[in-house]
């Protein structure tokens, strides 16, 4: 077993024997996470605040039920997952999961094709990328933050997932039941349009 | 992928590929190769690199207090109904 699988046990063991404290542990773990994952699935902070609230009574319910297939924390954000996808279906709303394979299928280049009409070297940069000047941290942030909120929603959840809060590949791929191809391509659309859009800005300034 | 070396064109499509380690070593030894000679992908690759650790700043939040208040006597209603 491996040592984060033991500490799930023993953390799972607690909430079942009902310690305060091992549910303390829980939502301060996980909660900011819980509540950035349900408002990029919902977009919506008074939906995300329900969600969320939903999701800690489906854990607390499905505790005695946990048999650690998956990790703790998987487990816990399906939950979430599952508590956002019921809440849409109910309202019929669409959330990214419907859009993972469309978007993953979309034939998107990286960058504008135009900048790659070289006379002698098919493919190669008309003009190479120019180097960015250092600008002030909270500027470049602003850039990304808009530039992730125009992202289609399938690739927006992904780079929020990946990039913004450090997931692992696997992880991701486990809680939004989405192949590793189909991650990476998502993943690096996302990726490529942040980029670009930071270009753009620094062109600018 | 051919044998044949990647253009600026390709290049660009396969650095999420690159950083995740899922190329072929052929692949992988290309792409490299392209990079040393090139320096408008060698700008681009940095800028890749550069693009998502800014983008892991964008973090932040925590639980509310009055919120984690809320769940932790959401927890002792639970136990309660449990017993």
């Amino acid at each position: 077993m491996t040592v984060a699988a033991s500490q799930d046990d023993a953390l799972v063991a607690a909430l079942r024997a009902g310690v305060e404290q091992a549910f303390a542990q829980l939502v301060d773990t996980y909660g900011a996470g819980m509540r950035r994952f349900a408002l990029s699935i919902v977009r919506n902070p008074a939906v995300a605040d329900d969600v969320v609230q939903d999701a800690w009574l489906g854990v607390l319910r499905g505790l005695a039920r946990f048999e650690g297939r998956a990790s703790l924390k998987t487990w816990i954000f399906r939950i979430v997952a599952n508590t956002a996808k019921t809440r849409a279906e109910r309202e019929s709303r669409s959330l990214p999961f419907a859009s993972f394979e469309s978007e993953a299928a979309e034939n998107e280049p990286s960058v504008d094709p135009s900048r790659f009409r070289h006379p002698q070297f098919p493919g190669g940069w008309t003009r190479f990328p120019e180097p960015w000047e250092k600008l002030e941290a909270a500027e470049m942030r602003g850039v990304i933050a808009a530039a992730i909120e125009q992202l289609a929603p399938a690739q927006r959840l992904v780079i929020s997932l990946r990039d913004v809060e450090g997931w692992p590949p696997e992880e991701v791929c486990n809680v939004l039941e989405l192949s590793e191809s189909n991650q990476r391509v998502l993943l690096h659309r996302a990726r490529s349009k942040v980029r670009a859009a930071l270009e753009r800005h620094f062109e600018r300034t | 992928m051919s044998t044949s070396e990647l253009s600026c064109q390709e290049l660009v499509e396969l650095v999420t590929d690159y950083f995740e380690d899922v190329l072929t070593p052929d692949d992988r030894a290309r792409f490299e190769r392209h990079l040393s000679l090139c320096p408008g992908c060698a700008t681009y690759v940095g800028q890749f690199r550069e693009t998502i650790a800014l983008t892991g700043a964008l973090r932040e939040g925590d639980v509310a207090p009055a919120a984690r208040e809320e769940l932790l006597a959401q927890f002792r209603d639970w136990k309660r109904d449990d017993a």
